[in-house]
C-alpha cells in the first residue's frame, strides 16, 4: 500500500483564502502526484459532497473529502492556513485542512485507516500537534504515529 | 448511564467516525458506558442484541437515514445532526441523560444492568432484550408524552371558559339546556366570537385540542414499536376509536395493533423494484386498510353492542339501592374517562336529571372529578412515583379535575392501565356512593366546582370527592409501589440502579 500521506502532499503554508480554492489548491497536489487521476472529476466529487453539509468542523478543522473514481489511492492532503478559510463552521475559520481523497471502490483496510484519521482529528492534542508542526515530514510523521501507528 | 448509539453520514468517511470518537471520549469522560455503531464506508460494526437490550438511551447522530433503526423501537433515543455530536457532544449525553431522567423507574429498571450484576444474568440467561411489559409500557409511555400537552393545552382552556363564561358556555356553544335556559349552539363556527364571546372560542379550542388525545396517542404508540411507517395507521386507528366512541382504551387497542401490523409489513421482504414505493404508498396504504377495518369491524360493532346493552341494564337497575347504583356509577365514570362506558354512566346522568332526579347528576359529575384530583394528589405527595412529565400532568389535573374534565388522568391511565383504573374505580365508587348517602343534588350537566353555587347540599357533595380523591389517591400510592417489586429482577434493585445510572 503506498503512502497516506508525503511531503509533498503537505502545504504549510496554505495561501487560498475561499474554500474551493484551498480545495483546488490541495488537490493539485494530489494530481501533480499521480494519486489523482482527472483534477477536475475529482473536484467536482468534492464539491457535490461540500454542498450536501459544509465538512467544516469546531476547532479550526476543514475536511473537503470525497469518495471518487479518479482516485488511484487512499490519500491525504494537507494544508495549513494562518489566516483560515472558512469552511463553514459555526465557530469560524478552518487553520487546518485535510483533503481525503478515497477510492470509490476502497476496500475495508483504506476506509479504515481513513477512519481512523477522522478519529484522531477530535482529538485537541493532535490539532495542537499538526498546528506546531515545523516541516511538513514533521505533518506525514505525526500522521503516520497517530494514525497509522507507526 | 449506559448508552448506544449509531452514527452515520452522506460520505461515510469522516464526521461518522469523528462523531463516534467525540461521544466515545466525552462518554469515557462523563463516566458512562458507551458502544457506538459507525455506519460508515469502513465495514460494519453493527451493535449486538446484548449491547442495545441493555442500553438505558440511544443516540443517533446522522444526517441521512439510520439503517435498522427498528432494533431500537421504545428505547429512549436521542436524534442529533451529526455535527452537534462532533462539535458539542457533552451537550447530546446532557439531552440523553435529561431524556433517561424522564423515563419511569420501573421502565428502565430491568433494563439497566450495567454493569449486569451476575444473579440477573444466572437468572435470565436467554433474555434478549427487555421483556415484553418493560417493552410495552415503553411504546405507552411514548404515545402518553406526546399527549399530555393536548391534554393540558385543552383541558386548561376548557376549564377556563368555564371560569370566565359560567359552566353554561358549554351548553351555549355545543347547544342544549343549561339550568331550565335552552340555548340553540353556535352552527357556524365564524360567529362563534360574536355570540359566546371569548369563553366560548376557549372552550371550542379546547374542545379540538381535546379530539387529538386519542389520535396523538395512538399515533405515538405505534411510532414507538415501527418508528415511521407506524405512524399514519396509529393516527387513523386513533381517529376511528373516537369515530366509534371508543375512547382512550379502544385508542390504546388501536395503537399496539397499527404498530404491530406495520411491523409485520416492514419484515415482508419485497422485490427490489416495488422496495422504493413501500414507504411512501404501499405500507401507509396497507397498513392503514388493515387497521381501520379491524377497528371499526372488530372493535367497533362489539363496541356499540355493549353499549347498549350496559344502558338497557341500567335502566333496568332504576329504582333498586340508591346508594349502590351511585357507587356503580362512580365505577363506570372512572373506567375509560371519556370512553363508552364514562358515556353510558354520564348519558344515564343527563336521562336521570331530565326526569327530574339531580341526585344521579350530582353522583356522576362528583364521581367523574375525582380521578384528575386523584392523581394530582398523588403525584404531590409520592413525586418520586411518577415520571416527570406525569408530574407536569398532575399539576394540571388539580384544575381539570376541580372542573369535571374526567380526561386529566388518561396519560397516567393510558401509561399504567392495570395499575391506575382499578385504583381510580374505587375511589370514584367512594364519591358515587357518598354522593348518594347524603343526597347531594346538581341541576347541572357540568362544570365542576364553578357550579357549586347551583348544587344542593354542597358540603356533602364536596365531602364525597374528597373522600373518593384520598381513597383513589391512597389506592395509586398503593398499587405503584406493589407494582414495582414484582417489576425489578432479583439481584437489580432500585438502588443499584441508581448506582448504575451515576456511575
Amino acid at each position: 500500500m503506498s503512502e497516506l500521506i508525503t511531503t509533498d502532499l503537505v502545504d504549510l503554508d496554505l495561501k487560498a483564502t475561499e474554500r474551493g480554492e484551498a480545495t483546488a489548491h490541495l488537490a493539485g497536489l494530489l494530481a501533480a502526484a499521480g494519486r489523482v487521476t482527472d483534477l477536475e472529476g475529482f473536484l467536482a466529487d468534492v464539491r457535490a459532497r461540500e454542498a450536501q453539509m459544509p465538512t467544516g468542523i469546531e476547532g479550526g478543522i476543514g475536511i473537503p473529502h470525497a469518495r471518487s473514481r479518479f482516485v488511484a489511492a487512499p490519500t491525504l492532503g494537507f494544508g495549513r492556513s494562518t489566516a483560515g478559510v472558512d469552511f463553514g463552521a459555526e465557530d469560524g475559520p478552518a487553520h487546518l485542512i485535510f483533503l481525503i481523497a478515497a477510492p470509490e471502490g476502497g476496500d475495508s483496510d483504506h476506509m479504515t485507516i481513513l477512519s481512523k484519521l477522522a478519529r484522531r482529528l477530535v482529538h485537541r492534542s493532535f490539532r495542537e500537534a499538526l498546528l506546531g508542526a515545523g516541516d511538513p515530514q514533521a505533518i506525514v510523521d505525526l500522521v503516520d504515529k497517530e494514525v497509522l501507528g507507526k | 448511564m449506559k448508552i448506544v448509539a449509531v452514527t452515520s453520514c452522506p460520505t461515510g468517511i469522516a464526521h461518522t467516525y469523528m462523531a463516534a470518537e467525540s461521544l466515545e471520549e466525552a462518554a469515557k469522560e462523563a463516566g458512562h458506558s458507551i458502544a457506538v455503531e459507525t455506519q460508515g464506508a469502513a465495514g460494519a460494526n453493527p451493535l449486538t442484541d446484548e449491547q442495545i437490550a441493555s442500553a438505558d438511551v440511544v443516540i443517533l447522530a446522522a444526517d441521512v437515514e439510520v439503517r435498522n433503526r427498528e432494533r431500537f423501537a421504545g428505547k429512549p433515543t436521542v436524534t442529533v445532526p451529526i455535527k452537534r455530536a462532533i462539535n458539542d457532544p457533552n451537550a447530546v449525553l446532557g439531552q440523553a441523560a435529561a431524556l433517561l431522567a424522564a423515563e419511569p423507574v420501573a421502565a428502565a429498571a430491568p433494563a439497566a444492568g450495567s454493569p449486569p450484576p451476575p444473579a440477573r444474568v444466572a437468572a435470565t440467561p436467554a433474555d434478549r432484550g427487555p421483556s415484553g411489559a418493560t417493552r410495552l409500557r415503553q411504546w405507552l409511555m411514548t404515545g402518553v408524552s406526546y399527549m399530555i400537552p393536548f391534554v393540558a393545552a385543552g383541558g386548561i382552556l376548557i376549564a377556563l371558559s368555564f371560569v370566565i363564561g359560567g359552566a353554561q358556555i358549554a351548553t351555549k356553544v355545543n347547544g342544549g339546556t343549561f339550568h331550565g335556559v335552552t340555548y340553540p349552539g353556535v352552527t357556524d363556527i365564524s360567529k362563534l366570537l360574536a355570540q359566546t364571546g371569548l369563553a366560548g372560542v376557549m372552550f371550542k379550542i379546547g374542545g379540538i385540542s381535546f379530539s387529538m388525545l386519542v389520535p396523538i396517542l395512538a399515533g405515538f404508540i405505534a411510532y414507538a414499536m415501527a418508528d415511521r411507517p407506524g405512524l399514519v395507521p396509529g393516527i387513523v386507528a386513533g381517529l376511528l376509536a373516537n369515530a366509534i366512541g371508543a375512547g382512550f382504551l379502544g385508542g390504546l387497542v388501536g395503537g399496539l395493533l397499527a404498530g404491530g401490523v406495520a411491523l409485520a409489513i416492514l419484515r415482508i421482504k419485497v422485490p427490489k423494484a416495488v422496495a422504493g414505493i413501500m414507504p411512501v404508498v404501499v405500507i401507509p396504504l396497507v397498513s392503514t386498510l388493515i387497521v381501520g377495518f379491524l377497528m371499526i369491524a372488530a372493535v367497533g360493532q362489539p363496541i356499540a353492542a355493549a353499549t347498549r346493552g350496559l344502558t338497557d341494564w341500567l335502566n333496568g337497575l332504576n329504582g333498586s339501592n340508591a346508594i349502590a347504583l351511585g357507587a356503580l356509577l362512580g365505577l363506570m365514570m372512572a373506567f375509560d374517562m371519556g370512553g363508552p362506558v364514562n358515556k353510558v354512566a354520564y348519558t344515564f346522568g343527563l336521562a336521570s336529571l331530565a326526569a327530574g332526579n339531580q341526585q344521579v347528576m350530582a353522583a356522576v359529575m362528583a364521581a367523574g372529578m375525582t380521578p384528575p384530583l386523584a392523581l394530582a394528589l398523588a403525584t404531590a405527595v409520592r413525586p418520586g412515583l411518577f415520571t416527570k412529565p406525569e408530574r407536569e400532568a398532575g399539576n394540571a389535573a388539580w384544575l381539570l379535575g376541580a372542573s369535571f374534565i374526567t380526561e386529566g388522568a388518561i396519560p397516567f391511565a393510558a401509561a399504567d392501565p392495570l395499575r391506575i383504573i382499578p385504583s381510580l374505580m374505587v375511589g370514584s365508587a367512594v364519591t358515587g356512593a357518598v354522593v348518594m348517602a347524603l343526597h347531594a343534588a346538581s341541576p347541572a350537566p357540568h362544570g365542576g366546582i364553578w357550579v357549586i353555587g347551583l348544587i344542593g347540599k354542597p358540603l356533602a357533595w364536596l365531602v364525597a370527592i374528597v373522600a373518593g380523591t384520598a381513597v383513589s389517591a391512597a389506592c395509586v400510592v398503593v398499587a405503584k409501589g406493589l407494582g414495582r417489586r414484582s417489576l425489578a429482577t432479583p439481584g437489580l434493585t432500585v438502588d443499584s440502579r441508581k448506582v448504575a445510572v451515576a456511575g
